[in-house]
């Protein structure tokens, strides 16, 4: 699995000249297969990050290489090609009138034969669970719809990575739910790259990595479980913790043998029973 | 009040008329706008009228609320019908009340006039209200076609008119919220004296602005993204077909023309 | 300002073929004081029992009753104004109805439609922009020269400087990161408590409900489920969620706990600090 994707290196970017850095010599990887979770307050860089990642932006200093393309204007299209980003306002990104003709979207672009397309189109839409609206118009779908055929629309065009640039913050719980468990199906029925940039940190525990941004700069990597162990300091860059791990310190405040900051509920309540028939 | 409103609207339903390739619909339309102008009697007139209710009776659009959403426009039609009321003075005079007259051409033009308006409203709002937006915008783009060669953008135009169809409806819902914002600040929209009715509207299309730059500037990254770059090398998901139907409502459009052109006086 | 819900019924598009029944038979009481959090799927009714609280629609069956004021089916209604004024609602992403060329002028705006006149508009333009956490030097800003976080509060403050008795918040923090989320939940509840508002909270945060609300009310397909103390609601978990509704973390977890150990705590815990207190005696009743 740790096969490098995509490297970044010392990227540093401005929007303006006057104005502070979004992004400062921030470098990291990113790993064939992963789900990697880029998480921060508003403002912190993260959506920087993704523009950069598919060249909307160019940086100032540093470079990005996407499976061996060093990103330029000259290799922006085929890097976009490599890239498929899905963004955060489900209207803003929904092209076509109805559901297929928006995941054919990306198709026609790329001048993909009819008959291609209709199967592509079909398939990208059961993968994600939305075969049954393909006449749909984009006002009769719930936020977690549009954002599936998003997906959808990504899914056809085969990309190796795909870019989930805070792609659940403007669902409700339901469409946040939908949209996550389309993505951990994808991952596991098809060896995809995932980068959510989020600041929702149950989306966040759920990847296998995540890096945490604050003023521009990377303050931190490592797996989930490493990241909650910062606790207040997490807090104290504007995010929050899961509740399995505010429990887990609050028990263990009170002389309740806790072994760790636990992740997931379940094994918070497993080990307060194996705990509990030892006693 | 927005919501009765019908123009651009699509009432999906499976009629002769919905099913109908939006080509010929378009050229239905095109050329029933000349064909209106053949007619200018009694006859002819009436002619027209029964082919535009067989129109509406075979589209399954329901009929009060096709009437129900043209509510402004027959303001605008009996505004027609009194201008011409008032205007035209020739002929001999049929009504008479102090220094109001009425007279026969003026009656006359007047309703043919009207009618003609109004038959016109009728036969576009079928096209819109059974082809979907996009259909027509197919329709459009495939028709305009050969003026591609002349270097006129008729993939950009049918792109930007399929776009501004997507969002039309995304637009009324944000104008309907944004009025209700406003509304809770205190702003009134359909009362007050009209001087304040009028300023009403800048809080209500400022907003509006911003969000559609906002929309548009989104909109031209996702398309980016998805690697839109022109028209040029682009294939084409929807296909448009033409059937038997499509030529027998052309022919019945011949033949109202040629009824026409022989009882016109 | 006591407000109550009298077998509301709401059709949107009367007569269309796109007629469709939002919401009906719904009866709410919301006596003045109250923190009420409306809370259901997007598309149960909460935004249309929502709109209902400020005359912003009329019901086409039952009624409203607004401090003195009772709004019907009937026809025409005056004076909406006067209601406006004392029912102040934020709407989702209240940002988007920014218009003026300054903040101060922006949050100024909302009074000087009721009738303040522009002195006095200024001065709670000042105690409305602290109150919202932003610094009195942004004022003179153009409100599209803000972040998006600095946008809402400017929003939220231009509601508050009206002055309301009856405060109507659909998910105020849409959107927002964690730490943004939390200053503006407690800065209305500081509100509420301080110049006795009486506060709707239409959310779908079940952990905001849980801790702001002193009653809950459920919409569940234009009808209202259940309306109780957050402990009524939370007490049986498993209703909400057979409707496909979240219960807060706190709750899942006694509910996981309870399953696992096959016996129940002793009550139901809404908070953290609640769980932890009741644990030592809930691990030592096994031993018994």
């Amino acid at each position: 699995m740790k096969n490098s994707l995509v490297q970044i290196r010392n990227l540093s970017f401005k929007y303006d000249e006057n104005a502070d850095y979004a992004l400062k010599d921030v470098t990291f990887d990113i790993y064939e297969g992963e789900w990697l979770a880029i998480v921060g307050h508003n403002g912190s860089g993260k959506s920087t990050m993704a523009k950069l990642l598919n060249g909307l932006n160019f940086p100032k200093e540093g470079s990005i290489t996407v499976d061996g393309l060093l990103l330029s204007e000259e290799t922006v299209w085929d890097i976009r090609d490599k890239i498929g980003m899905v963004f955060q306002n489900p209207d803003n990104q929904f092209v076509g009138t109805t559901v297929q003709d928006d995941v054919a979207f990306g198709l026609e672009n790329h001048g993909i034969e009819r008959e291609e397309m209709i199967k592509r189109v079909h398939n990208a839409l059961e993968s994600v669970k939305m075969e049954q609206f393909l006449d749909q118009e984009p006002h009769h779908l719930s936020g977690g719809q549009k954002q599936r055929v998003a997906i959808a629309g990504v899914l056809a065009l085969r990309p190796n990575i795909i870019v989930l640039d805070e792609a659940t913050s403007m669902l409700d719980p339901r469409g946040r739910e939908e949209v996550l468990e389309t993505i951990r199906q994808l991952k596991a029925s098809q060896e995809m790259t995932v980068i959510s940039i989020t600041h929702d940190l149950e989306e966040a525990a759920k990847a296998d990595r995540m890096i945490v941004m604050n003023k521009g700069q990377l303050y931190r990597e490592g797996s989930p479980e490493d990241i909650f162990q910062l606790d207040e300091e997490l807090i104290s860059l504007g995010l929050d913790i899961p509740f399995p791990v505010k429990m887990s310190k609050m028990l263990k405040g009170l002389n309740i043998p806790v072994s760790k900051h636990h992740l997931s509920e379940e094994e918070l309540v497993e080990e307060l029973w194996t705990s509990h028939l030892k006693m | 009040m927005m919501e009765k409103m019908i123009f651009g609207r699509y009432v999906p339903a499976d009629s002769v008329i919905h099913r109908m390739d939006p080509r010929s619909k378009l050229i239905i339309v095109l050329l029933f706008v000349c064909v209106v102008f053949i007619a200018n009697n009694a006859i002819t007139y009436g002619a027209l009228v029964v082919y535009t209710l067989l129109m509406l009776a075979m589209s399954k659009v329901p009929m009060r609320f096709v009437f129900g959403g043209l509510k402004l426009v027959f303001i605008l039609i009996i505004f027609t019908f009194l201008m011409h009321i008032f205007l035209t003075r020739e002929g001999p005079i049929i009504f008479e009340l102090g220094w109001f007259k009425v007279y026969e051409e003026g009656l006359r033009q007047g309703i043919f006039i009207s009618l003609r308006f109004f038959l016109l409203i009728l036969i576009t709002s079928i096209l819109t209200l059974t082809t979907a937006p996009i259909a027509i915008t197919d329709g459009l783009e495939s028709l305009l076609g050969p003026l591609k060669k002349l270097k006129f953008p008729v993939h950009e135009l049918a792109l930007m008119m399929s776009i501004a169809l997507r969002f039309i409806p995304t637009l009324m819902e944000e104008t309907d919220k944004i009025m209700k914002a406003q509304s809770a600040r205190g702003v009134e929209f359909s009362s007050g004296p009209v001087k304040d009715r009028v300023m009403a509207i800048i809080p209500l299309l400022i907003p509006l602005f911003v969000s559609s730059f906002k929309r548009a500037e989104e909109l031209a990254t996702a398309m980016e993204a998805r690697g839109y770059r022109g028209g040029d090398g682009r294939t084409r998901y929807r296909k448009l077909v033409w059937s038997g139907i499509d030529t027998l409502m052309l022919l019945l459009l011949l033949a109202l023309t040629i009824l026409l052109i022989i009882f016109r006086t | 300002m006591d407000i109550s819900l009298k077998n509301v019924e709401y059709r949107y598009q009367v007569n269309t073929p796109f007629e469709r029944l939002a919401i009906q038979d719904v009866s709410i009481d919301i006596p003045s004081g109250t923190f009420l959090a409306l809370i259901g799927h997007t598309g149960s009714g909460k935004s249309t029992v929502l709109q209902h609280l400020n005359a912003l629609l009329k019901p086409t069956a039952g009624e409203v009753v607004i401090g003195e004021r009772t709004i019907t089916s009937e026809k025409k209604q005056k004076g909406l104004k006067a209601i406006r004024q004392k029912v102040a609602i934020v709407f989702q992403f209240p940002e988007h109805q920014l218009f003026e060329e300054t903040v101060e002028k922006d949050i100024c705006f909302g009074p000087m439609n009721f009738g303040v006149n522009e002195g006095e508009a200024k001065r709670r333009a000042h105690e409305a922009i602290k109150q919202v956490g932003l610094d009195e030097s942004i004022l003179q800003k153009s409100p599209f020269d803000l972040s998006g976080g600095q946008m809402r509060r400017v929003a939220i403050a231009g509601v508050l400087a009206m002055h309301p008795d009856v405060i109507v918040l659909d998910e105020p923090t849409a959107g927002l990161d964690p730490r943004g989320r939390k200053e503006i939940m407690d800065m209305f509840y500081q509100l509420h408590k301080e110049r006795n508002l009486s506060t709707i909270l239409v959310t779908h945060s079940m952990e905001d409900a849980s801790r702001y609300a002193d009653k809950i009310a459920i919409m569940h397909k234009g009808e209202v489920y259940k309306v109780g103390t957050p402990l009524d609601i939370f007490s049986d978990p498993e209703q909400l969620i057979k409707m496909g509704l979240d219960v807060p973390e706190v709750v899942k977890f006694q509910q996981k706990l309870e399953k696992t150990f096959g016996y129940k705590f002793a009550k139901t815990c809404l908070t953290i600090e609640e769980i932890s207190q009741e644990m030592p005696r809930f691990l030592k009743r096994g031993e018994a």
